[in-house]
């Protein structure tokens, strides 16, 4: 009797303490909120090109092979922080690179891009953020990675650099159905 | 005096504090109705910048956009959860600043109640084997052999 009387509750104490260390450890970085749109169809957009005066950028244009859409402003200093990364990026051709331009001003954006370098195969304009919204963007820089079937795969908050290029999107990239009929 | 200064001192403070609050969302819908709707969901979601704000209260510019969205489906006729189940679709459960129940936080909604009933339990067990030990204690009491032989031996 005298035995259980302290058995019990000390499993219930051990049981209680295991199970909040493991959720503890496994808990998510809470720095970055997970999107709920990962494996969700990105949102479709149609929005005027920055680069191309006249021409929209549309998410039908782009479907059929992977690509990535970088959230920007040349207002976020972690965008210029990042700036160089994307360039990188570029380089390697792995995937086309399309930029968000995040409620900015076009002249700014296009002296960004003129003295900077331009990483973008296209650049789309969001003025209002509707597409930020619709992406649940909440800060930026914010790297998502979409594959052939117009799948959000990956998002990354903050200012990407190669590790976290090589890290998280190179595999995922790869992974990726390749384009095409099948 | 003293009270009339008080007074004074709490509407003036009360006047300052609706003046921060119009300062950051001058929003008015003309249906009262709308409005108290708008006001109560811009003060249950959470700024996704800000993290501990309401998007009521926040000053940037996120914010502002998601109480147009707010606004702007209000007026549509959108219902309450609609609007919540928009904002969720894009930003996950975490804009809530009232966590909807779900498989993953079960245990947080149920977990008291569940305790409470074991607790309540484990009580009612308690106090029961109490009572009839008393009960048990009592009745011996009555039939116990006369002192005077205990005393005897």
């Amino acid at each position: 009797m005298m035995k259980t009387r302290f058995i019990v509750p000390l499993i219930v104490f051990v049981a209680l303490a295991g199970v909040l260390f493991i959720a503890v450890k496994r808990a998510p970085d809470k720095h970055f909120i997970a999107s709920v749109l990962i494996g969700k169809p990105a949102p479709e957009f149609k929005l005027p090109s920055l680069t191309n005066p006249g021409s929209n950028v549309t998410s039908t244009a782009l479907q059929g092979k992977p690509y990535v859409l970088n959230v920007w402003g040349t207002w976020c200093p972690m965008c210029r922080v990042e700036h160089q990364a994307l360039m990188q990026i570029q380089q390697l051709e792995q995937v086309p690179l399309i930029g968000l331009n995040w409620r900015d001003d076009d002249a700014l954006a296009l002296d960004w891009l003129a003295q900077l370098g331009n990483p973008y195969e296209q650049v789309a304009i969001d003025k209002q953020g509707r597409l930020a919204i619709d992406l649940g963007v909440y800060g930026a820089p914010e790297t998502f990675l979409i594959d052939a079937k117009g799948i959000i795969v990956h998002k990354h908050v903050g200012p990407l650099d190669m590790e976290i290029w090589k890290r998280d999107f190179e595999p995922k990239i790869n992974a990726a159905p390749a384009a095409g009929p099948t | 005096m003293r009270r009339a200064l008080l007074l004074a001192l709490v509407a003036f403070s009360w006047l300052a504090f609706m003046r921060v609050a119009a300062a950051i969302d001058p929003t008015v819908i003309p249906d009262p109705a709308l409005q108290e709707r708008y006001q109560k969901l811009t003060h249950e979601l959470r700024c996704m910048q800000c993290l501990n704000q309401s998007i009521a209260d926040s000053p940037v510019e996120l914010a502002g956009e998601l109480r147009n969205e707010v606004r702007e489906m209000i007026v549509e006729g959108k219902s309450d959860d609609e609007i919540r189940d928009y904002m969720v679709a894009r930003y996950g459960e975490f804009i809530l600043f009232r966590p909807r129940f779900s498989a993953r936080n079960m245990w947080l909604w149920l977990g008291p109640t569940v305790l409470l009933l074991v607790g309540a339990f484990i009580a009612v067990r308690i106090l029961r084997q109490r009572s009839a030990l008393v009960a048990q204690d009592d009745q011996p009491l009555e039939d116990d052999p006369p002192l005077e032989k205990e005393a005897g031996r």
